[in-house]
């Protein structure tokens, strides 16, 4: 398959790919969505900024009680790093379920989270985890951050720089994987914060969204059996060739209760 | 177009190419190194794995320009002195192929998952094949080629040490 004609430039810094993105011109990471958009001619950039080489955007750090990673650490340096082992072991088992390993080679964070497809993995953190998103123009909330289907709440010259994900108690992700997709079906990701318990789904709705009902059960008992008998509404969610809306809240009462019994 | 210059197995090329190029159609057409496969063109079946500066990626999923720079290994890069690679000798001695279109790809994950150490167990192998399809289903001599060349690899490194 080929692309429209584009012309490919290789950002040198971050202030290079600001001044570089305009009009048509669309960041390149990992390529891992947008190449494949712009083989089906879904998407025809006039200039693609490659971000991907640039070591300011490259790099996991602990920062006292926050762990912050750059936009363009890839799923592969995300799943093997020890110090994102030692803040969130969840965000390292999360990383590791993501597509295949030639995926995690080359996707990263940030054309993740920018990208927001309603299955993708890392909304789910960054919303139970309660992080904040610094762009090149201000810091966003994750829950402000991912706004709905595909969107989010970038503006069209904004780049992603890094996420600082405030370390939890204890946290999990539990993945119902559409088998042939590898995007999750339905994925919960929990957390016990010390603002209280958050729970986080994506795959099931047209954009992550949180249980209350579930995090007030977990505040005061955080167990799987808390939330055993919370029912999740089927008629805002999404039904396929792949589920249904019912066959998927019914997932995320499963997945969530999974994650709970094995946060760490 | 872009002038690019990278490291083919082990040779140093520099070529115009056009922007839009993907590094599979580059290293196919102007290198006729057609060992890389191109299966669904989609991203999804791995026909078109090759390793960029030691890393398996799929060649349809990333452009030739985004190459420049770094070394890339196709399968015809991986014998050495007319001698198969171990891995390529474990498919063979294993069976690991029947109509062999996907055995390129194949190879090249395998190699890149021993070299990570991630070939730990049948089920281990099973799971960092997911972005692999062998549409014979003969992932079971898959399996045991890939099995047996890690066991291999791990007995030359204890013999190294
Ligand atoms: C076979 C396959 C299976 C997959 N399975 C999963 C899965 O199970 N779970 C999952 O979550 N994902 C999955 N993915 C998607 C994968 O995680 C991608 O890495 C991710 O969606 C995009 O990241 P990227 O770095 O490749 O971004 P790109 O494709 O390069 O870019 C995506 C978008 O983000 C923009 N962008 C990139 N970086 C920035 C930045 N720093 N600031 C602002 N905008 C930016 C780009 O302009 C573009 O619009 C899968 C992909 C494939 C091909
Ligand atoms: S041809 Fe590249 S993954 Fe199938």
């Amino acid at each position: 398959m080929i692309p429209y004609a584009f012309n490919y430039r290789r950002a040198q810094s971050i202030a290079e790919a600001q001044s570089l993105l305009k009009g048509d011109a669309k960041l390149l990471a990992g390529g891992q969505t947008l190449v494949s958009a712009m083989k089906l001619r879904l998407a025809a950039p006039s200039d693609l900024i490659d971000i991907s080489r640039l070591k300011e955007l490259t790099f996991i750090r602990r920062e006292g009680d926050a762990l912050v990673i750059g936009a363009g650490t890839t799923h592969h340096e995300v799943a093997t790093s020890a110090t994102v082992e030692a803040a969130i072991p969840a965000l390292k088992v999360m990383a590791e379920m993501i597509g295949d390993p030639a995926v995690r080679h080359k996707g990263t964070l940030g054309g993740s989270i920018a990208n927001n497809d309603p299955a993708a993995d890392y909304p789910a953190a960054l919303v139970a985890l309660g992080a904040t998103v610094k762009t090149t123009a201000r810091e966003i909330a994750a829950e402000d951050f991912f706004t709905g289907m595909f969107s989010t709440a970038l503006d069209e010259n904004e780049i992603v720089i890094h996420v600082s994900f405030p370390v939890p108690e204890r946290a999990a992700y539990a993945k119902f994987r559409n088998p042939a997709s590898r995007f999750a079906l339905t994925g919960v990701f929990v957390s016990k914060t010390k603002s209280g318990p958050r729970v986080a789904v994506i795959g099931a709705g047209s954009n992550v969204f949180r249980v209350p009902a579930m995090e007030q059960a977990l505040a005061t008992n955080f167990t799987a059996d808390a939330i055993k008998g919370i029912t999740i509404d089927a008629g805002d969610l999404n039904s396929d060739i792949h589920a249904s809306a019912e066959y998927r809240a019914h997932l995320v009462g499963v997945m969530a209760q999974r994650a709970v019994s094995s946060a760490s | 177009m872009s002038k690019i210059t990278l490291t083919v197995n082990g040779k140093s090329v520099s070529a115009d190419v056009e922007d839009r190029t993907l590094l599979v159609y580059f290293l196919r057409g102007q290198r006729a190194l057609t060992g890389t496969h191109i299966g669904g063109d989609t991203s999804q079946c791995g026909a078109c794995m090759v390793h960029i500066d030691g890393k398996a990626v799929k060649s349809c999923t990333m452009f030739a320009a985004q190459a420049d720079g770094s070394s890339v290994t196709t399968i015809e890069g991986l014998a050495r002195d007319g001698k198969l690679h171990p891995v390529q000798e474990a498919f063979r001695e294993h069976h690991g192929l029947q109509c062999g279109f996907c055995t390129p790809g194949m190879i090249m994950t395998a190699v890149d998952m021993i070299a990570r150490g991630a070939a730990t167990s049948r089920d281990a192998i099973r799971h960092e094949l997911e972005g692999n399809i062998c549409r014979c289903t003969g992932y079971h001599n898959i399996v045991s080629a890939i099995e047996a060349a890690a066991q291999q690899a791990g007995a030359s490194k204890a013999a190294a040490e």
